[in-house]
């Protein structure tokens, strides 16, 4: 059985204000994958993700995506959720007095409006989440509260996988989730996430540093740099990223010039 | 892709649902105001002399009085001789003694508002008092009321049913001198609601006024008047909404709220009134007085709005805490798109001892509105122990409206204690986007995230009000963000 791509990038340059920030980034994840990008600050990873997850202010200046073999860019980014695609936030966002629960019942029954299949009511939805809760080592309480309102670090990302754990995506963006996590709140995110990989969707990891990925291990690795990637390989390409740092990777794209 | 600019500022019409006109033949006064219409109005409501004499002594005061220019409202004068001050659907020679003879077309324009007034499709457990411009049309449940002794009427009805008690509480707490549109409201006000609750008795239910205006170039004067007797309860809640028309058109109410010891009221407003189109023509102009006075020991009255209509809402729901121990609870949200304009806010005055008053606002502007929050907090030097909160948040959507706030705080001993917190947030484009990227389209996001802000005030009215606010401040906001 040939694989199934899930999303095509096909030499992507994106900008904002008229600034280049992506310039011809091509990349293909199969049905399965676990694809990290890595790279320095300011190389263009989180560029990557608000792109593909449909952010305004961006400037699509060339090459196209393929979601699924359907042009991506062209949806709206409430559109594509429905369609599958799922941003795990860097920074997830606060939003005071909306209800957790109430938040990711409406999100959910989004997408299955939008599959055609039956709304889930309170009751449905809340055994749903029982059942969630346990995959990631979640309070309840946090679900009681306002959306993100008041969450430490690890608890935002906790609750952006539980997100992830209830919609159930195709393509999951992980955008530098281990950013703000102490060594114990990784192993339960990471954990969360490899629970939720499947023979059927996929994950893009975003990350600047290998640590996660100990975690987290790809199929296959990707060097983001100056907006290119320069280099992709096996999981041990993170490993030897992070012995020999960035410049190791930077020095030879000069030399091959 | 539109910019992040656009998407915010893409202001779209917003259709307004309760903008038709009911076709029944009106009998109006001709516009104009002098001594001659108010007894001209006092004669058609065949009122005893008392009445028609506190009118006129109303009407001569007002003619003393400036109009008032303080308030952060913009509109051209108004041309008190131009409005008709008294407007009934015709044939009302003889008033309906039921229901069922009330003209259809009536009741067909409360269906059409969701207020069936039909034994029938009656609201579960509200009880109605339905005022279609100058005149009440109907009053559900009464008989039932009447069982516990409630009495629950139009104010033309209290007037001739039970003068005293009307007598005695009628400008008790809102005087005829009190201010400019009082004072006009007391000269020519047409009807209202009025509602005794007896000694101990707790009201089984809700009560509730529906207000439409309907005829053109008229007014709507209305009073309202609730009293609860000690250890007495009631919950109230009024409703509002009225045609698009191009004129705009005044509403000047008077509400007068009294409890005596132990008693509580709760007066809930769902205010819908037409707010103009989006360039600012036509609207309702809403410029009410409402006060409570908490008469009694440990009594307490809570004033829960939820403005979204009106060209221009200009109200300070207060209380006077005068009963030792009484609590006056003020929470609002008022909502102003397009071209609207709010100037709204509260008074609490405390003047007995241990007395509490919390005051939760909520300010939400979008388009080109321009919202303002003005509040007093008194605490005479009588009233020792005594404590305020106030909280007053503005919610900014676009770039083009503004917030205000306009808190004063007077207080006169040294035992009280006032807190006060304010802040302005912008709805933000990273909360919208990440609705968005969980499958929720930008208008259902700014609704949730609307609401979220205002939920300590939704928590305050009755459930199936709440959701109607709900769906309501959905329908101001739409198309603020596009």
């Amino acid at each position: 059985m040939s694989k199934q791509p899930i999303l095509e990038i096909k030499n992507l340059s994106a900008g904002v204000e008229g600034k280049q920030i992506l310039k011809g980034v091509s990349l293909t994840i199969n049905a399965g994958e676990v694809h990290a990008v890595m790279g320095p600050n300011g190389s263009g990873k989180s560029t990557l993700a608000a792109v593909l997850a449909g952010r305004d202010g961006y400037d699509i200046t060339g090459g196209e995506v393929l979601y699924n073999g359907k042009d991506l860019l062209d949806l709206d980014p409430e559109e594509r959720a429905r369609e599958g695609v799922f941003l795990a936030f860097q920074y997830p966002v606060e939003i005071p007095g909306v209800n957790s629960t109430y938040f990711l019942k409406a999100a959910l029954n989004e997408v299955r409006k939008h599959k055609g299949e039956q709304e889930l009511d309170a009751i449905e939805f809340l055994a749903l989440v029982k059942d969630k809760m346990k995959l990631l080592e979640l309070k309840d309480d946090l679900l009681k509260r306002s959306v993100n309102e008041g969450f430490s670090g690890g608890e935002k990302k906790r609750a952006e996988i539980f997100q992830m754990a209830i919609l159930e995506p195709k393509l999951a963006i992980l955008d530098e989730t281990d950013s703000g996590l102490d060594i114990d709140a990784l192993k339960v995110v990471s954990n969360g996430v490899n629970k939720l990989k499947r023979a059927d969707n996929a994950q893009l990891v975003i990350t600047h540093y290998q640590r996660l990925l100990n975690y987290i291990v790809p199929d296959f690795v990707h060097v983001l740099v100056d907006g290119h990637v320069v280099k992709s390989g096996g999981k041990e390409l993170a490993l030897e990223l992070e012995a020999k740092g960035y410049d190791w990777i930077l020095k030879r794209e000069v030399a091959s010039v | 892709m539109s910019t992040a600019t656009e998407t915010i500022e893409d202001l779209v019409k917003t259709e307004y649902k309760y903008g038709f006109v009911t076709d029944v033949e009106t009998e109006s006064t001709p516009p104009g105001l002098s001594e001659e219409t108010i007894r001209h109005i006092s004669a058609k409501k065949n009122e005893p002399a008392w009445l028609t004499d506190w009118r006129i002594k109303a009407f001569r005061h007002w003619q003393t009085m400036p109009e008032p220019t303080w308030q952060f409202v913009k509109y051209p004068p108004i041309d008190f001789q131009a409005i008709s001050y008294f407007s009934q659907p015709k044939p009302q020679a003889n008033a309906p003694k039921s229901l069922d003879e009330v003209d259809p077309k009536l009741l067909e324009t409360y269906e059409k508002l969701g207020i069936p007034l039909r034994e029938r499709g009656r609201l579960a457990g509200v009880a109605v008092d339905a005022i279609f411009d100058s005149v009440s049309v109907g009053t559900t449940y009464r008989e039932e009321l009447a069982k516990k002794g409630i009495i629950f009427c139009s104010f033309s009805e209290a007037v001739h049913n039970h003068p005293d008690l009307v007598k005695k509480y009628l400008g008790s707490v809102v005087p005829y001198t009190d201010n400019y549109y009082a004072a006009l409201n007391s000269a020519v006000f047409t009807d209202g609601s009025f509602c005794y609750i007896p000694k101990g008795v707790k009201c089984p239910m809700e009560l509730s006024t529906y207000f439409r205006i309907n005829a053109a170039k008229s007014g709507q004067f209305e009073r309202t008047l609730i009293v609860a007797d000690d250890g007495a309860q009631v919950s109230y809640l009024e409703g509002c909404t009225a045609p698009m028309r191009d004129e705009n058109q005044l509403h000047a109410a008077v509400v007068e709220l009294v409890t005596h010891n132990d008693a509580q009221i709760k007066y809930s407003t769902v205010q819908n009134w037409y707010p103009g189109d989006e360039n600012g023509v036509g609207g309702i102009y809403n410029f009410v007085t409402k006060r409570g006075l908490c008469k009694g020991k440990n009594s307490r009255i809570t004033w829960t709005q939820v403005e979204t209509g009106s060209a221009i809402t200009w109200k300070y729901p207060s209380c006077i805490l005068l009963g030792e121990g009484s609590k006056g609870e003020f929470y609002s949200v008022a909502v102003v798109n397009n071209m609207q304009q709010a100037d709204t806010g509260t008074k609490m005055i405390h003047i007995g001892k241990n007395t509490k008053s919390t005051i939760i606002s909520k300010g939400i502007s979008a388009g080109r509105g321009q919202n303002s929050y003005r509040g007093l907090v008194e605490i005479r030097k009588s009233a020792t122990n005594s404590r305020n909160f106030s909280q007053c948040d503005s919610m900014l959507i676009g770039a083009k409206c503004g917030a205000h706030t306009f808190p004063y705080i007077e207080v006169k001993n040294t035992s009280s204690s006032v807190e006060h917190e304010a802040s302005t947030s912008k709805i933000g484009e990273d909360q919208i986007f990440y609705c968005n990227a969980r499958g929720i389209a930008t208008q259902d996001a700014v609704n949730m995230i609307v609401n979220g802000f205002c939920k300590e005030v939704f928590k305050e009215l009755p459930m199936e009000f709440a959701v109607e606010a709900q769906k309501l401040l959905g329908v101001s906001l739409e198309g603020s963000v596009g």
